[in-house]
Order: C-alpha cells, then structure tokens, then sequence
C-alpha cells in the first residue's frame, strides 16, 4: 500500500551491512562480504573506480536489489524482505530515472504523492526545495526539455523533498560544471548537516570524496580496501590500490626494512616505520632546496626537474632522480623557484612518509 | 528567390506523390461516397437525383411500414460489440505482451510467430473453424450445456458470444505486437524510481508502466477497434442474424439490398461514430498518459 509515511526524515538511522555478497550471474562477485556500519547522521562516501560495485550497494540498501548473503539493517531494523517502498530511504539515481511523461514538478512531488501528503502541503515542500536547489525556474517545464545537470538536479530535488532516514547518492554531481558542482558540494554537505539525514555518497572522485565526508569507504573489486576519515584515508591509506585512487605517484618499493628505517631505490630513510612493501612519499610534504640544507636530516635525494605545472595556488613538479619519477607539490609563496632542468635536493620530512601493503585484496 | 524556388520544388517532390495517393484512395472515394448517401434511389434502387436526406431517415428506422428501431439497435449493438471484444483483447493481449517480453531473447520471436501465424489464413477459414467448434454436439458445446450456460443441443453456436470470441480471436495479434514493441522497451529505471519512491505495485503499475506503454495500448486499440467495428465477415458467420453489427447493414445494402444510399450513409456513420471514438480515446490518453500528448 505505501499509504502511511515510512518514519519521516529528522530521525536519522544507522546503516548496518553484515558480510553481504552479490554474485551476478557468470559468477561476477560485484560484492564479495562486505561489512560496514554508517553511523546514523554520517557523511558517508562510497569510493571506488568504475565497477567496483558501488552501485549494487546502493541497490541493496534501496531494496532494489536482494543480497545473495549477509543482512542489511537500516535504523536497527533488519531489513530482509521489506520492499523497496516501505523503506524510508531515497536514491538520488546514476542515470536520473526521471518520469518523462510527468513534468518537473510532477516529478518532485511523486514521493510526498505517494506518501498522501496533502496537496497544499506538496506545493509548498515542492516550491521550498527547488528554491534551494535552484530550479525554481524550470518548474513547469517538461522533463525532456532539460539539459542534463537540470535533469540531474531535478532527481536530487526528487529524493531530497522526501527528507528519508537515509538518503542515497549514485554520484549525483557527476554532470554539472565545476562551479555549480563545487557549489552543490557545500550546498549539500549543510543540507545534510540540517536535516540530520544519514547520506550515502558515491562518486568516484577522490577529491569531491574527502571535501564531502565525513568518513570513506574505498571499494576495491566488490571488497572494501579502506575505510576511515578522508585524513586517515590520503595520509595513511593501508595499500597500494587506496594510496594510487587517492592520487598518490610517489610509491617506492622497500628492498630492506629494519628498525631504524628502509631501503629503496631513492637510498635509505631513517625513522621508525612500520614493516610494509612500499613507501609513500606525499607530494606537498616534499620540500625542494637548491643543495642539501644544513642540519638535513639526510632524508632526501638529489633530483632533476622534469616539468613545472603551474597551478596558481601550487606549482606541481615532475621530477626524475635516476629512472624513478617523482611528484612534489610546493605552495607558492612569492619564494624563487626551481626551473626546468635544475638539479635540487628534495628533502622529505620524517612524518611526511609512510609504509604500505601491496594490494591486499588480490590473490 | 532562387533559394526559395528550389526549397519549394523539393517540398513539391517529396510531398506530391504521397498526396496524390491520398487524393486518389482516400479524397475521393470518400467524396464519392458523401455524395452517394444524399442521392434518393429510383425504382430499382439505384442512386438517383434528387438529393434528399431520404437515406438517413431509413437508417434511422422510418421505413414504409412507420418506424422500427432495428437499425438503431444494429448501431448500438455494434458500439457495445466494439467496446467488450477490445475490452477483452487488451486484458488478454497485455499480460501477454508482458510475457514475451520478458522470456529469453531467444524465445521472444518464437512466441511472437505464435501469436501471428493464425491471422495469415483467410478470416473466413478461421471463422469456419470456430463454427466447428461450437455447433452443436462438440465437446465445448456439450460443456456449455452441462455448465447450463446455453439450452440443450442448442450449441454455442451461432449465437453472440461465438461473435465476440470471434472477434477477440481475430483481433488480438494487432493488439499483441504494438504491446510488446512497448514493453521491450520498457524503461525499468522508472520502475525503480517509483518503487523507490513509496509506490505501491499497484502504484508502480499506474504511474511507471502503464505510461510506458500507453502508446503501444492506443494503437492497438486503435488497431482492433476500428476494424472490429465494421466486421461484417466474423458477424455473419458466427452470429447466423443473431449480432448483425453495422458492418453487416452496410454490406446488405450494396449487395442484396442494393439501396446504395442507405449503404452510404451508413458507411457515413460508421466514420462519424469512428472519430468521435478516437477523439474520446484521445482524450482518455491524455488522463492517463499525464497531460502529455499520446499520438495515435
Ligand atoms: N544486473 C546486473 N547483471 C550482471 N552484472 C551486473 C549487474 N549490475 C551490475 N553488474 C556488474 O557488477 C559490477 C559492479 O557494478 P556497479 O554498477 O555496482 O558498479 P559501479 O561501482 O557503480 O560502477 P560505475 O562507477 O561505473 O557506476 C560490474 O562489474 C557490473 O558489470
Ligand atoms: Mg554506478
């Protein structure tokens, strides 16, 4: 019947997901036991590159999709057998689903229709929310007519009017321009913190990830490699796959480890790292020096400059020592900079580096 | 000028050949047949001047003996024939449609052969074959009778019901394919998004499918309606007098009868009764189909 509103948005649930698979058929694992918990209230992103799965998930909290093994529990109800309608939770789709022969407004209100909220009461919810996603203009208009960040807004604005416990988004910024996105960004990150509603967030730019969450969830082939605050995510991702997704180049591979430091194909660096296979350098955590600078703690190496990218803010510097490539990014600051073709010493300070596993899910 | 003169000539060559068919096969005929039906008849019956409305008032029943309704009758009859016969073909032909298109790839052409082979024999084989099948005495026959649903060694045949399986056996191909066409392409994230959003299944159905496929529903409708309307081959052979529609009345006119005007206006009628029932059905696709035009 779908008659009674579910339990109204404002009392925010937890997410619960207790080794859940999904095998599609030809026995493609698009989710291989996953297990999470999304506090009630949370930020949630989920981070992964195309494929990885990040969509079935979203599915199966929906109820658009059953899971083959494991449960789903939404605000501490297990959620086996309980339809997709009768679930307070919204999706803000991939590929926006949009009704086309309904117009804008039509489309907005189809929730609260659903729900039998009253007529004057949905004009007013329907009017509110396309004030603040800023399409009160296209109202009346049909939905074929929009372009697609329109129609991309128009299925957040569809999603959002129903304030559920949870609300659902398959990379719903994905097709707007770089302003309107950076914009909805923060839109949406205080929406969330308004409503209280607990967001799920898929997108599949690392960048939008941590601006937006409060915790991520890197996927990895159906499994979860990582997940943690976007800090503990880009300083200290757990492998190889997390620290190249969040945009790392600089991975050395350790051919020594003991106590005092590693070994690697840049030479040796002291401090106390943990056993591991490969080393992360962060690129802005590297300084640049024309020589080796007094009191160096002699954590560094001499480098050629490659390329110098300017980028306003920083400058990003490609830089070879050896046949080993090299990333740094340094603030501009008004200082003199190195040119294409010298040759510096990078320092790297001893908090700036990190170990980290191979890929710990393959094999 | 030029420009303009040679965008003209294109439009005359592309257009030209279409609209002469249309003169010739549609324009004219019905012309034709307009003016036919203000003709009064001589007295051999055929067409003659005066023009006179003397044809409409037989249709309407005024005959040499005073008035009877029989015509009337006729052309209700026909209305409601219509309405239950396509009624029934899209409560069939819908959950079928649905059906193959959900089978496997492999299979759909195969069901799909199934449902159309019947229609290319002759309507008047197939018409014979359900006279076999509900004379008298047959199994389906002698099931009626047990059923109490017809007298005893009356048969189901002839008789309106053996019309109207006719009718619905004829038709239900044309309403099958534009069905199926509309459920293959069933867009099933909408069908998603209303789940997802509250919707009932019943709701689903309402407001995510039955959108979907109304165009496939109105020219199947359109498709069946319209002929089943002036069926006369299906009427004469399984009703035996027993549910004459207008078709019929028609049909008598230019043959046995020959009263050529009254044939024409009926056939007249017939057209009127045709648009005012495709305005209606637009209309209520319009309800349906959420203020957006449905084309049919
Ligand atoms: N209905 C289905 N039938 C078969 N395989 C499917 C189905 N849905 C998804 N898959 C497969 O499951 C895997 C995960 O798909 P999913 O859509 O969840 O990826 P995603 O992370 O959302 O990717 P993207 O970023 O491209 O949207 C993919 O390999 C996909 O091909
Ligand atoms: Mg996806």
């Amino acid at each position: 019947m779908g008659a009674q509103r579910p339990d109204r948005g404002r009392d925010k649930a937890s997410v619960v997901v207790r080794g859940v698979s999904r095998v599609f058929p030809g026995d493609l694992r698009a989710l291989d036991r996953i297990s999470l918990e999304i506090h009630a209230g949370e930020f949630f992103t989920l981070l992964g590159p195309s494929g990885c799965g990040k969509t079935t998930l979203l599915r199966l909290l929906a109820g658009l999709e059953v899971p083959d093994a494991g449960e789903v529990e939404i605000g501490g109800r297990a959620m086996a057998g309980v339809p997709a309608h009768r679930r307070s939770v919204n999706t803000v789709f991939q590929s926006y689903a949009l009704f086309p022969h309904r117009n804008v407004r039509q489309n907005i209100a189809f929730g609260l229709e659903m729900q039998r909220v009253s007529p004057a009461a949905i004009a007013r919810q329907v009017d509110e929310i396309a004030e603040l996603i800023d399409i009160g203009a296209l109202l009346e208009r049909p939905v074929d007519a929009l372009s697609g960040g329109q129609r991309q807004r128009v299925a957040l604005a569809r999603a959002l009017v129903n304030e559920p416990a949870v609300l659902l988004l398959d990379e719903p910024l994905s097709a707007l321009d770089a302003g309107l996105r950076s914009r909805l960004q923060v839109d949406l990150k205080r929406l969330q913190q308004r409503l209280g509603m607990t967001f799920v967030f898929v997108t599949h730019d690392q960048e939008e990830a941590m601006v937006m969450s409060d915790r991520i969830a890197v996927l990895d082939e159906g499994r979860i490699a990582q997940v943690g605050s976007p800090q503990a995510i880009y300083e200290r991702p757990e492998d190889v796959f997390v620290a190249r997704f969040m945009g790392h180049e600089n991975l050395l591979a350790v051919t020594r480890h003991d106590a005092g430091g590693v070994e690697t194909a840049l030479g040796r660096f002291e401090g106390g790292f943990a056993a591991g296979t490969h080393l992360l350098l962060r690129p802005e955590a590297l300084t640049l020096h024309a020589d080796a600078p007094p009191g160096s703690s002699g954590n560094g190496f001499l480098a050629r400059v490659e390329e110098c990218l300017y980028r306003g803010a920083a400058t990003d510097y490609r830089l070879r020592c050896g046949e080993v490539p090299i990333a740094a990014r340094v603030t501009n600051a008004g200082r003199s900079q190195p040119g294409v073709g010298d040759t510096i010493w990078v320092e790297v300070a001893p908090d700036s580096a990190a170990t980290l596993n191979a890929r710990r899910h393959t094999g | 000028m030029t420009r303009l003169r040679r965008d003209s000539l294109h439009l005359l060559g592309t257009v030209a050949p279409g609209a002469l068919c249309i003169l010739v096969f549609l324009v004219a005929p019905s012309i034709y047949l307009m003016g036919m039906a203000f003709l009064s008849t001589d007295a051999t019956g055929l067409p003659a001047l005066p023009l006179s409305v003397q044809a409409f008032r037989e249709l309407a029943g005024f005959g040499f003996l005073g008035w009877s309704p029989g015509n009337l009758y006729t052309l209700l009859r026909s209305l409601w024939q219509t309405l239950l016969a396509t009624v029934l073909v899209i409560l069939i032909a819908y959950p079928a449609a649905y059906y193959i298109s959900i089978r496997p790839a492999r299979w759909r052409p195969v069901l799909l052969l199934a449902v159309v082979v019947p229609s290319w024999t002759n309507q008047v084989i197939r018409s014979v074959g359900w006279m076999n099948l509900f004379a008298p005495g047959t199994p389906i026959s002698d099931l009626a009778v047990l059923l109490g649903i017809t007298e005893p060694r009356m048969g189901l045949f002839p008789s309106q019901f053996a019309v109207i399986v006719g009718l619905v056996y004829n038709f239900l191909p044309f309403m099958v394919l534009p069905l199926y066409a509309a459920f293959e392409r069933l867009d099933h994230a909408q069908v998603e998004a209303a789940r997802d959003l509250f919707a009932s299944p019943l709701a689903v159905f309402r407001h995510a499918v039955l959108p979907q496929t109304l165009p496939g529903l109105m020219a199947g409708t359109v498709l069946v309606a319209i002929p089943a309307f002036g069926m006369y081959v299906v009427t004469e052979l399984l009703g035996g007098g027993k549910a004459t529609m207008i078709g019929n009345l028609v049909a008598q006119q230019f043959a046995a009868a020959s009263n050529w005007p009254l044939g024409a206006a009926g056939a007249l009628i017939m057209i009127l009764a045709t648009l005012l029932g495709l305005w209606v059905l637009r209309r209520l696709g319009r309800r349906l189909g959420g203020d957006r035009e449905v084309v049919i």
